[in-house]
């Protein structure tokens, strides 16, 4: 009897710290997506190029993160790409001449959307469209540019 | 329970509680059994003798329907073993216990979690009344002073006292008992004898005992099986045999070292095989 | 040429065969889990014999493994000036493949080896016929909670491989290596993903622990019973059941992080 009450005591803590260690990868390592897609409001942007955007790439304003990419498309009648934002709920009050901007995080870091408020006075609703929009910066591009003007002088 | 007659209703039953019948067993490319008839009578003890690698322990596992044979029949208790699916073997073999070679203690469980396995697993019974029953069972085999050592703690007389009492937890009505001599000290043997018989009368158990030990075995037995070579070469009570007339029988009772089996092993003319190597 | 034939026609019979054998066995074996649920105490003896036990290896390992990717990671990091990612590279490697597979290959060699030793002694010995006899389905009764426990002990040394490894991750990163503590834990929280990540992970590492058990335990029950056989089996299981983990590693690899 004691024999068994010490092994379920053994794997009674061996539970709790394989729990612990679960808890501890999902909230200290990982981000627990604090709105899932059902909950947020969405908004449409297109763009001529959205670099190395991804799906659940952040979405912020100001820096601070106010949903995410949930979707990626390509219209091809325009032949631009078309980016749903998932915007959480409580920011409902984003102007209707908001921007949005392709970014990247430090020089190789990952893409995102940055948001700006404009100065309208109705707010974007779910569906609607941002007309703002500039794309992402192609390094390559931007190298080749820098190269034709230094050429030019 | 109205699929399966109880042993008590079958009328072919009182006599013999094991009837087997045209038994022919096949291992690879050795045959085994070939037309083996039996009758083990119920609430005797059965002793089924013979050299060693003549199937004996394949006998037993036939009767308890871990195998199959070729052909022929086993009837344990008036149901065909070989028939029966897997519940109705179940159910019939909570009737018998088996007692192995070595034991076969679960090495993971003490004594007495040994004693009480078979209770556990079958009964619902509260742990107060499987503590008694349990500590009954091992004071019949005088290991009641024992119950918390761990098999690996017990010599192999004790350890098979142990498998004794286990065997008997359920009360079953027959025990298979394989090689349950071989390799005791006197003593230990001495005691499985003295325990084999006074159990199987006081219990009014059907026993079956398989064995090459000549003298422990005729000792005890009421009636005995000689197999050889895949057939029941003689059987009786044990005073007949002791009479057979089969030199055969004979050699075996008396191990002499020759005679129908020859000393030696089959081989080709001993001058020539010598003179062979020295050209 | 026609040796050669026979013999490859054999063999793919023969292993064809065991195959067959060993997918009956797990179907008996899986009609025991049933039976199982009213006599838990039976599989939390089992989560000790295959978890419990096997925690101290999972665990120093995982330490070990983590502070390796740490200083390995900085290496190549450095160039480019991107430490502060260090804590992604850590996490990422550990959460998605080191910790389950790892893991799966250590309890291969632990536990795996172990079962397969135990019931093949359990068979050598006679104690499996024995509970034949005594009316008790030893797949049931013997292999059926020892699955189970592998199946559950798995996914949480597992975890517990990539937590201790962040850890170790982390003390070298900060500790040796002097990465800014806030940088090294935010940008692993940015880029780890609870589902993508965690939980894939947490998903390989059970069908491991199924795995590497329902080996360890077939190759147990079908050992020839003697002590060379057992010995053998032994072996097989930690070759098999290591192989089995790695093959089955990229193909779930390739199912879940595929499409990224």
């Amino acid at each position: 009897m004691m024999q068994s009450r010490s092994v379920q005591i053994w794997v009674g803590l061996f539970v709790i710290a394989g729990m612990a260690a679960l808890l501890m990868l999902s909230i200290k390592v990982s981000n627990i997506r604090a709105f899932s897609n059902e909950q947020g409001y969405e908004l449409n942007a297109n763009f001529e190029n959205i670099g190395g955007l991804k799906v659940r790439s952040p979405v912020t304003m100001a820096g601070v993160v106010v949903g995410r990419v949930s979707h990626i498309g390509f219209d091809s009648e325009i032949y631009e790409a078309v980016v749903t934002l998932n915007i959480d709920p409580r920011y409902d009050n984003l102007p209707e001449d908001t921007s949005a901007s392709i970014f990247t995080s430090g020089l190789l870091g990952e893409q995102y959307i940055g948001l700006e408020a404009g100065g309208a006075e109705n707010y974007l609703h779910d569906g609607d469209r941002i007309q703002l929009t500039q794309s992402a910066i192609v390094l390559e591009k931007l190298i080749g540019q820098f190269l034709v003007s230094q050429a030019d002088e | 329970m109205s699929a399966e007659p109880l042993s008590t209703e079958q009328p072919s039953v009182p006599e013999a509680w094991v009837r087997i019948r045209g038994l022919r067993y096949v291992r690879g490319e050795q045959v085994i059994f070939d037309g083996v008839d039996m009758d083990i009578p119920r609430g005797r003890l059965t002793a089924i003798m013979g050299p060693s690698g003549t199937g004996k322990t394949t006998l037993l596992r036939l009767i308890g329907g871990q195998l199959r044979a070729d052909a022929g029949t086993v009837e344990v208790a008036g149901q065909n073993v070989a028939s029966l699916h897997s519940k109705a073997l179940y159910r019939l073999r909570k009737r018998m216990g088996m007692l192995f070679q070595n034991g076969a203690l679960l090495t993971d469980l003490s004594v007495f979690d040994n004693v009480a396995f078979p209770l556990r697993e079958h009964t619902r019974l509260p742990e107060r009344m499987i503590r008694d029953l349990v500590l009954m069972k091992l004071h019949a085999v005088g290991l009641r002073g024992a119950r918390e050592l761990m098999p690996a703690q017990l010599s192999g007389g004790m350890a098979r006292r142990v498998a004794l009492a286990r065997a008997i937890a359920l009360d079953p009505e027959m025990v298979l008992f394989d090689e349950p001599f071989t390799g005791q000290d006197p003593i230990s043997l001495g005691v499985l004898v003295t325990l084999l018989r006074s159990l199987t009368d006081a219990l009014g158990l059907t026993s079956v005992v398989v064995s090459h030990d000549v003298q422990e075995s005729l000792s005890i037995a009421d009636y005995v099986y000689v197999i050889s070579a895949g057939r029941v070469v003689e059987h009786g009570t044990p005073q007949a045999l002791w009479q057979s007339t089969s030199p055969w029988v004979q050699q075996f009772l008396q191990g002499q070292s020759d005679g129908p089996v020859p000393f030696h092993y089959p081989a080709s003319d001993y001058r020539a095989d010598l003179l062979a190597d020295g050209l | 040429m026609m040796d050669f034939l026979q013999r490859l026609g054999a063999t793919t019979l023969g292993v064809t065969e065991r195959i067959g054998r060993g997918h009956l066995f797990l179907l008996y074996v899986l009609g025991g889990f049933p039976s199982l649920l009213p006599r838990f105490g039976l599989v939390i003896k089992q989560i000790y014999a295959s978890g419990v036990l096997s925690l101290l290896i999972i665990a120093v390992s995982g330490l070990f493994v983590g502070m390796v990717l740490a200083l390995q990671g900085y290496n190549t990091l450095v160039d480019f000036g991107a430490t502060e990612s260090l804590g992604v590279v850590v996490a990422l490697s550990l959460v998605r493949e080191l910790g389950p597979v790892m893991g799966a290959l250590l309890f291969a060699g632990r536990a795996g080896s172990a079962l397969t030793a135990e019931i093949g002694l359990m068979k050598a010995t006679e104690q499996l016929s024995a509970m034949e006899m005594m009316a008790v389905n030893p797949l049931h009764r013997v292999v059926a909670p020892r699955l189970l426990g592998g199946i559950i002990a798995m996914p949480l040394l597992a975890a517990i491989f990539s937590a201790v490894g962040i850890v170790g991750g982390y003390l070298v990163a900060v500790g040796l290596l002097g990465v800014d503590e806030g940088a090294f834990w935010s940008q692993m929280q940015a880029k780890v993903d609870l589902f993508d990540d965690v939980a894939s992970g947490v998903i390989k590492s059970v069908v491991f622990g199924f795995v590497v058990t329902w080996i360890a335990l077939f190759e147990g029950y079908d050992a020839v019973p003697t002590s060379e056989g057992v010995s053998r089996a032994t072996t097989r299981t930690v070759v098999h059941a290591s192989l089995a983990v790695l093959g089955l590693n990229f193909i779930l690899t390739a199912l879940m992080f595929g499409d990224d």
